[in-house]
């Protein structure tokens, strides 16, 4: 099975990684630096589709997903795409995959925005041949799969913009997106804030309806037309299957989400917040965007504090959303919520109820091949990592032995906020997650401005404007080397190098369609 | 918890939440070399680190042949060392060295005597992951306890791992407190922490002022061979009613006692009281406490409060302690340092007011004057003491900026 690295050529990048010329047989950019890189032609199109061929009375139901599989022209080597807003829970991705698998499809590619761990059984179906690669994020089994060299084809990470971008693009025709739908009508309208397995936004599926050749709903809440509101238009719709369920509730969204307890975590986490006052990032009008993790969400509770003290408020707040930018908007503390996905049952509730609370796109809010879109409109933004270096470019893909791990989601496109700040620990248990260079480039340093951690705040040499402005406050404000030295002294010294092949078996792609960085096959002897 | 003869010693935690820790298993052997298996969640990072550092350990021991079982959950070097170490002395090796970690922490010399004490930070022995950034909360102190937070099964165990901690953790400027064992187990304490120049000992459950001196003359005598000369402070803590009554002569058992505490729980077990969230049942012995301290010119220091939900609760009992006389009490959890440290902090109308007065005594000096007036009034000398002491404690506490004073 293995396909050896000689046949495929390298360049170095503009961050110095070694990247493939060729990924899945199609030609590659490298990553030329932030902005340097011009896209010329034309957006994908998919074919004219005429009135003609759907029925007038607008029921385009069909009994089951294999029928409709069937009449989009299923075959062998198709890209059939499907969405993550059902996280942990959805139950769609594999309902499409196993009728694929059952009508004798084989080497297709699986083209998910994002993978969980309930798509662990891929694996099997790659095994048996029916699917050939995925591109898309990948961890957990599937991740070990990919990190092994055991998929036929390369990997290839995408941002939640850069998805959008390829789409758009061109560079992954879609041949059948298969869409979960918390809510549907006969003619195909879809949305995900109402129905027993509502998800609220379901934007990571709409440049699939529009993009690509067909488009298959699937639903476990038809509701008679119109279904009100639609994010999804059935006008993009070939045919709409109704389940008994799309996915779990429990796992779609979480009940509630949790701040963090640990006293070191919610010191980073308030170490943000005071950040963002001290440099008068925090003021009226002003927005951010936090995610979901137990830091992000203790900082939220954090400047929320501070926001009160100063009577300062929002404009308007990224999410993902939690109960805790829904509190601080009904606390009138911000004046929107624009929202790209939903990750616990106020959340949903709120989007669902409440015309402030407003879902998004990855192409309003992240597609860089567009005129503008909103994360670089946004004053501050407090993110994750798995690694970040002294030249402050930072990993959220790779474990630090070179294993992968998670997807990219929304990170690589929140960089071009006007604050980027990762709030991280240095170290967790005997990682060092300060390093002198990270496993895998997911994030150009020069786009990173501020790092986070329990033991002291870098700030990035370039943004000399934020060094001027938080002269004065008794933030630990501490060179990012020094950090890391401190960190490797407690570890015991810096950690070996990560034992990997020279065998590239995923590349990460940056916000534009170029090539950022590659993935390697760890070594085989690894257990 | 020697297992003697049996040539088989474990040591460490084991489950799926364990982290930075480890679990060890020696197996003494008579021939065939030192032989390590590692399972490791870092094994591609520090495989070879972590073989090392058992080797060393082993070497240091004196095991020339044993076969080892690792199974580590991301322990630092510190606690490494320890797990093998106590693993090895378990399963019964003899040896007389003391595979005491490479030093990367140095004391940067005595603690001042009253030096602020609103808080310390209590740390059980035996769990290193709480250590290592124990420190960041700032703390005024830490304390590595190897008494009641440690399992009686366990005390080698702690013992090693708070001896590496001394030498291997970086407390950020918190005052390095041990709490050893009642006596006479203490003084096997002593025996292995003395060396590593912790900056106070807490002395446990003392009644007598003779079981002070003891753990002074102790002291003293590793110090002697294996010290930097520095003074080691004491903090004895009463913990019955015997205790309480011979508080005077515990506080001048000897020049290094620098507080006194008190243990609630086992004061009020002893009394035979229920223990209230008010505390009525110990204002006596607390404010006893107190005079006894005063007397003889050292801190008092309050015991802890047990609910870490309890901020609101904890605020008003650390409020009442400051009123009694008290300059700090104990923590549980990182989360009650802030609110103790603002709790015994004096308010700024305090602050003004003595300032105000310092500066007028300050005047008078300068003018030659015998008394202090500040407008119509005649201060005291011991106001102006109280004064004192209390705008020097603002300016430790950084509530005095310098151009104000």
């Amino acid at each position: 099975m293995s396909r050896r690295a000689s046949s495929t050529d390298f360049v170095v990048n503009a961050v110095g990684r070694r990247v493939p010329t060729l990924v899945n047989k199609k030609e590659q950019a490298p990553f030329a630096g932030v902005g340097a890189y011009e896209p010329k032609g034309k957006k994908r199109a998919p074919p004219i589709r005429s009135c003609r061929d759907y029925p007038a009375d607008g029921d385009k139901r069909v009994p089951d997903l294999k029928t409709a599989l069937k009449k989009c022209g299923l075959s062998d080597g198709m890209t059939i795409s499907t969405h993550h807003h059902l996280r942990n829970g959805d139950a769609v991705a594999l309902l499409a995959l196993n009728a694929a698998a059952d009508l004798g499809a084989r080497d297709l590619m699986w083209f998910p925005s994002a993978s969980f761990p309930c798509h662990a059984p891929v694996v099997d179906l790659m095994d048996r041949g029916v699917v050939h690669h995925i591109e898309g994020s990948m961890n957990g089994p599937l991740g070990e799969y990919c990190s092994r060299g055991k998929m036929r084809g390369m990997g290839v990470l995408r941002s939640h913009g850069g998805r959008w971008q390829a789409v758009q693009d061109g560079e992954v025709p879609i041949d059948i997106a298969v869409i979960a739908a918390p809510t549907a009508d006969p003619f195909g309208n879809a949305d995900g804030s109402h129905g027993p397995s509502a998800c609220g936004s379901i934007g990571f599926a709409l440049a699939d309806s529009i993009y690509a050749d067909r488009v298959i709903v699937v639903t476990d809440n038809l509701a008679p037309f119109p279904c009100i509101p639609w994010q999804i238009q059935g006008n993009n719709v070939d045919y709409v299957v109704e389940v008994d369920s799309i996915g779990d509730p429990a796992k779609i969204v979480s009940g509630t989400t949790q701040i963090t307890k640990s006293p070191d975590r919610l010191m980073i986490a308030e170490y943000v917040a005071r950040f963002l006052r001290d440099t008068g990032i925090m003021r009226d009008g002003f927005s951010f965007q936090a995610g979901a993790g137990g830091i992000a969400l203790a900082f939220v509770g954090f400047l929320k504090e501070l926001m009160r003290q100063a009577g300062v408020k929002a404009r308007f707040v990224r999410g993902g959303s939690t109960r805790y930018l829904v509190d601080l908007m009904r606390e009138g503390l911000t004046d929107f919520i624009l929202d790209g996905q939903t990750f616990d049952l106020a959340g949903v509730e709120s989007i669902a109820s409440d015309p402030r609370h407003i879902a998004t796109s990855p192409f309003t809010s992240y597609n860089y091949h567009g005129k503008g879109n909103f994360a670089s409109m946004v004053d501050a933004v407090v993110l994750g990592a798995t690694e970040v270096d002294v030249n402050f470019n930072a990993n959220v893909n790779t474990h630090s032995d070179g294993v992968l791990l998670h997807g990219i989601g929304g990170w690589q496109n929140c960089l071009f906020a006007r604050c980027t700040i990762l709030a991280l620990p240095s170290f967790r248990d005997r990682i060092p997650v300060l390093v002198d260079e990270v496993t895998t480039v997911t994030g150009p340093g020069e786009l990173i401005d501020v790092v986070v951690t329990e033991r002291g705040i870098a700030i990035n040499p370039r943004r000399t404007d934020l060094l001027d402005s938080v002269k004065g406050s008794d933030l630990p404000i501490r060179p990012i080397g020094e950090i890391r030295d401190e960190v490797q002294r407690i570890m015991g010294g810096p950690p070996a190098e990560a034992q990997i092949t020279d065998r590239p078996v995923a590349v990460i792609k940056w916000v534009d369609g170029t090539v950022l960085d590659t993935v390697w096959q760890i070594e085989t002897g690894r257990p | 918890m020697m297992s003697g003869g049996s040539g088989h010693g474990a040591a460490g935690p084991t489950g799926d939440d364990v982290r930075s820790d480890l679990h060890v298993e020696i197996e003494l052997a008579d021939k065939g070399g030192v032989q390590i298996t590692l399972e490791s969640r870092v094994a591609a990072l520090y495989g070879d680190s972590i073989r090392a550092s058992a080797e060393r350990v082993l070497d240091a021991l004196g095991v020339k042949h044993a076969r080892v079982a690792i199974d580590d959950k991301g322990g630092l070097p510190f606690t490494i060392a320890a797990r093998v170490e106590t693993a090895a002395r378990r399963a019964g090796a003899k040896g007389k060295g003391e595979p005491r970690p490479e030093r990367t922490v140095t004391r940067e010399g005595p603690t001042e005597r009253d030096r602020l004490r609103r808080s310390r930070l209590y740390l059980p022995g035996n769990q290193p992951k709480l250590m290592i950034n124990a420190g960041l909360h700032h703390p005024d102190g830490l304390i590595l306890d190897l008494e009641d937070s440690v399992h009686p099964d366990e005390k080698d165990a702690a013992r090693l791992i708070v001896r590496n901690a001394l030498r291997s953790v970086g407390f950020a400027g918190a005052e390095r407190m041990v709490r050893i064992n009642q006596l006479p187990l203490g003084f096997e304490d002593l025996k292995a922490i003395v060396p590593e120049g912790p900056d106070l000992i807490l002395i446990p459950k003392v009644e007598e002022a003779g079981q002070v001196e003891e753990v002074d003359d102790r002291i003293r005598g590793v110090r002697a061979k294996d010290g930097d000369g520095h003074p080691i402070w004491l903090m004895p803590i009463l913990e019955s009613a015997l205790g309480i009554e011979n508080a005077f002569a515990i506080a001048r058992a000897a020049e290094t006692v620098v507080a006194l505490t008190i243990g609630l729980e086992d004061y009020t077990a002893d009394l035979g009281v229920v223990k209230t969230k008010e505390g009525d049942e110990s204002l006596y012995a607390r404010t006893r406490l107190v005079n006894a301290a005063r007397g003889a010119g050292i801190q008092a220091i309050d015991s802890v409060y047990g609910d870490v939900g309890d901020t609101e609760g904890l605020m008003q009992w650390a409020r009442r302690s400051r009123a009694q006389g008290f300059e700090g009490m104990g923590c549980i959890h990182p989360r009650q340092i802030r609110p103790i440290h603002d709790a015994f902090a004096p308010s700024t109308e305090e602050i003004e007011s003595a300032l105000r007065i310092v500066s007028a005594f300050d005047e008078a000096q300068a003018a030659g004057l015998g008394v202090v007036r500040l407008g119509t009034k005649m201060i005291d000398p011991p106001v102006v003491l109280r004064a004192q002491r209390l705008v020097g404690n603002a300016r430790r506490m950084g509530l005095i900026r310098e151009e104000e004073s």
